[in-house]
């Protein structure tokens, strides 16, 4: 009986431990396939066309400059309205909020979460996009405008639960340290307790913003699919393309195998380095001031 | 008498550099209790630890010597953790019953190693809670969680859980740490009773408890075995100065 | 004199910000409750017995929305069928067995980079692995796949959390009775942390159920006339659906598009609502 037991025993923990290493290989397994079909875009298109400003497939025009502008601008956009809101949000509820207003916003900020992205594009389309062809007298109201509002509005809720952590994390001991010193509790939150989760802060910033870039179908719904060059500030008045949105909206019509179904893959290959680098950029900032953290409370 | 337990040159260092123990030899008498006292930091917790091997779950720089129980090195690698375990029972500090029913708590240990005859249970529950001085605190409400008994209640809980598995050594780590006096003396009572079945070994969390209950006692002092001798002489005419010192309370 | 002044001043500062960061709260909170609310409210009208329970026709534009609702069900299902136990699995690697070491160390930073990926991403992945290279083609158990590699940090990182919750007193004395890790697992730490681990397990699969761009190639499909019978069937989902009739079929009723947010709304808000109140409902019966 002990010897069945240590068998079931070594077999079970053999288990768990393969699946605790399972997501190294399924980002491993993620980017071998995006290399796998992504890469024999070089040999198809040459670099200097894939770096050309005319997005045309069905003329085998593959120049991927406009896409990215598009995600730049839209991006950014949505960075402006979510890290102010974002951060605002946050220091609201872990610093000034009375005890149950917390119990309500956070988890309504949570559900901001969880609400699906094709129901904030289609509410875009219907709504959003309208109001701002009337309110800015635009020929179409789906702009990139109208990608950022909707993008900053789903990057919101990463920005607010990654910087609440930060700001809650501060110890009490560092608020009551300013109190004592007659600093009023707006002066401890700016000069103490957001520049001491500032790291945490920084990464809510960067998930967001990593959050923003990888978002498909809101953006492909209200941007108005035009892949032009967006590079002054009144593009974000214009109809834009994303990179999500052109491997949304194309994969499904290209055949398998041919040049435009690399190059698609290949995008998604740039969209995966870029979530990595955000993230390991984020988590290694979050990892050093952790570490702060625990030598000075030790 | 012969000593259930030899230790043999034991040495040890955790990782993190806390507590050590520096070449402990001494012998462990069956049916009496051994009392292992000294100052904070000194390993007794650690000495205790390393009988049931508890230490396992701890990361450990270094280690070396023997601990033989009935002739046998526990420390060997080959050496079966589980069934060591079961028969060297531990008490902890704090009492922390596990989240079940009084019943199940007693019983978890005895089903692990098989037992599923519910009179063979049953009987083990009244046995070891009559030992344990708490039956007939908890007799009528042996299904109620045991998290809802009073600290010194599920202290006898955690005690009887141990002895519900028929040890032959039971280890306590300050025991009584948390508890009030008449508590206390409930526990100290059972520990009388005990020892004329099991081989016990008790860190007491004061002084004036380890002169109470000790046939033995040992000293520690910085992972040193400083004297080992009768409870009654050590607390009356101890050998060593240090011993003496931190007896009198001039130190610790 | 001066000082009165100050700290006056100082107090309208502070007045002023806090109105500041309030409204600014506000202003992040209402338009999900407007957002919530709108759709309620237009949405109300169309649903019907026959809406639920219906087939599309007329290109869409007239009947019910049934295949997608099923189909939904079935991607949700399946999605859970597949990361439930492995997320768990690895959770449990990760707070009861895991040393802290270079390997565990990547393993998170995997985990940190699984979240992050962007969804259409995963569709690409989905689709050059499961639908071409194993050949699963446009199908349910494709869809599904993809699903719960996207949901699996989700439900990793909550779990693991509400496993490191359980007192590690708990695992001493058991351990200390003579009971193997495995067995300490099984029958107290998993138990205890349930809830929590529940809680994760419905949102991850809540996003699951709402993502459109991770099945738009591995299993989504336009339009079905019948139910799908086996995993290896495309089908038809309520997110996906809303897409296509909100831009690809024109002249569409307004009445059904609103009909089918709502029902996809209420299929996600229950979810995250059953979430929230397992959680407050543990917290407050916990005892330690």
């Amino acid at each position: 009986m002990e010897k069945s037991l240590s068998w079931r025993e070594f077999i079970i923990t053999r288990l768990i431990q393969t699946s605790g290493y399972s997501a190294i290989l399924f980002v491993a397994l993620i980017f071998f396939f995006l290399l796998r079909e992504g890469l024999p875009t070089l040999g198809q298109v040459d670099a200097a066309s894939l770096l050309n400003i005319r997005w045309y497939p069905i003329e085998n025009y593959f120049g991927i400059l406009p896409l990215i502008t598009g995600s730049l601008i839209v991006t950014l956009g949505a960075a402006l309205i979510a890290v102010p809101f974002g951060i605002g949000t946050a220091v609201y509820i872990s610093e000034i909020a009375p005890r149950w207003m917390r119990e309500i916003l956070k988890p309504l900020v949570e559900l901001l979460g969880g609400l699906p992205s094709v129901v904030l594009g289609f509410l875009g389309i219907l709504v959003l996009a309208p109001f701002l062809r009337v309110f800015l007298d635009l020929p179409t109201g789906l702009t990139a405008l109208a990608g950022s509002l909707l993008l900053g509005g789903i990057a919101v809720p990463t920005v607010v639960s990654v910087a609440e952590d930060a700001l809650d994390s501060v110890p009490r001991a560092y608020r009551e340290g300013a109190w004592a010193l007659g600093a009023t509790r707006w002066q401890t939150i700016w000069r103490v307790t957001l520049p001491a989760a500032k790291s945490g802060v920084l990464t809510a910033v960067m998930l967001g913003v990593g959050r923003a870039i990888g978002e498909t179908m809101a953006v492909m719904m209200v941007t108005g699919n035009a892949p032009v060059l967006a590079l002054q500030p009144g593009s974000l008045f214009s109809p834009v393309r994303t990179m999500t949105a052109t491997i949304a909206a194309e994969m499904g019509e290209v055949a398998n195998g041919s040049t435009h179904y690399h190059v698609l893959f290949f995008i998604g290959m740039v969209l995966f380095i870029i979530s990595l680098v955000v993230n390991i950029i984020a988590s290694s900032v979050v990892f050093r001031s952790k570490k702060r953290a625990e030598r000075i409370l030790s | 008498m012969v000593d259930k337990i030899t230790i043999e040159n034991l040495s040890l260092q955790y990782s993190d550099g806390t507590e050590s123990l520096r070449g402990v030899t001494m012998g462990i008498r069956q049916n009496a209790v051994t009392v292992l006292f000294g100052p904070a930091g000194g390993g007794k917790s650690t000495l205790l630890r390393c009988l049931n091997r508890l230490n396992d779950l701890t990361e450990i720089k270094s280690s070396t010597g023997r601990i033989l129980i009935d002739g046998e090195n526990i420390l060997d690698p080959k050496t079966d953790v589980i069934a060591l375990r079961r028969k060297v029972g531990m008490v902890f500090a704090r009492p922390v019953p596990l989240p079940m029913s009084i019943r199940a708590n007693i019983t978890y240990a005895l089903e692990l190693a098989g037992e599923k005859r519910r009179s063979k249970l049953d009987e083990a529950v009244e046995r070891s809670l009559k030992l344990a001085a708490i039956w007939e605190e908890v007799k009528d409400r042996l299904n109620d969680p045991a998290v809802a008994l009073s600290g010194g209640q599920q202290q006898r809980i955690c005690l009887a859980r141990v002895i519900a598995l028929q040890p032959q050594i039971i280890l306590l780590d300050e025991p009584t740490s948390g508890l009030d006096p008449i508590s206390t003396g409930k526990v100290e009572a059972a520990l009388l009773e005990l020892k004329k079945e099991y081989t016990v070994i008790l860190v007491p969390h004061s002084i004036q408890q380890a002169a109470r209950t000790a046939d033995h006692a040992a000293f520690f002092l910085t992972g040193e075995l400083i004297e080992y001798a009768e409870g009654r002489q050590m607390f009356t005419t101890p050998k060593q100065k240090k011993t003496e010192d931190y007896i009198m309370g001039r130190f610790g | 004199m001066m000082t009165k002044f100050l700290s006056r001043n100082r107090h309208t500062v502070q007045r002023l910000g806090f109105s500041a960061i309030t409204v600014m709260a506000l202003f992040t909170v209402l338009p999900i409750i407007g957002t919530i609310t709108f759709i309620l409210v237009k949405g109300g009208s169309a649903i019907s017995l026959d809406f639920l329970s219906g087939f599309p026709h007329d290109g869409m534009r007239a009947g019910g929305i049934l295949p997608a609702i099923v189909g939904t069900l079935y991607l949700t299902l399946g999605t859970a069928f597949f990361s439930v136990p492995l997320g768990i699995a690895a959770a449990i690697y990760l707070a009861e067995y895991a040393k802290e070491n270079r390997w565990t160390r990547l393993i998170r930073l995997a985990i940190i980079n699984l979240a992050g990926i962007p969804s259409v991403v995963y569709g690409l992945f989905g689709l050059g692995l499961f639908v071409l290279f194993l050949q699963f083609g446009t199908s349910i158990l494709a869809a599904s796949l993809t699903l719960s590699i996207m949901t699996l940090p989700v439900i990793i990182s909550t779990s693991e959390e509400a496993l490191r919750a359980v007192p590690q007193a708990f695992r001493t004395v058991s351990i200390s009775l003579g009971a193997t890790r495995w067995q300490t697992i099984s029958r107290i730490i998993l138990k205890e942390a349930l809830p929590g681990i529940l809680t994760g397990v419905i949102l991850g699969l809540e996003r699951a159920a709402g993502e459109t761009a991770p099945i738009l190639f591995t299993g989504a499909a336009f339009f079905l006339p019948q139910l799908p019978q086996s995993p290896f069937d495309a089908t038809m989902a309520l997110p996906y659906h809303l897409f296509v009739i909100s831009t690809q079929v024109p002249e569409m009723p307004i009445q059904i598009q609103y009909g089918t947010a709502l029902v996809l709304l209420v299929f996600v808000l229950t979810m995250n609502v059953i979430a929230t109140v397992i959680r407050s409902r543990a917290r407050a019966k916990r005892q330690w």
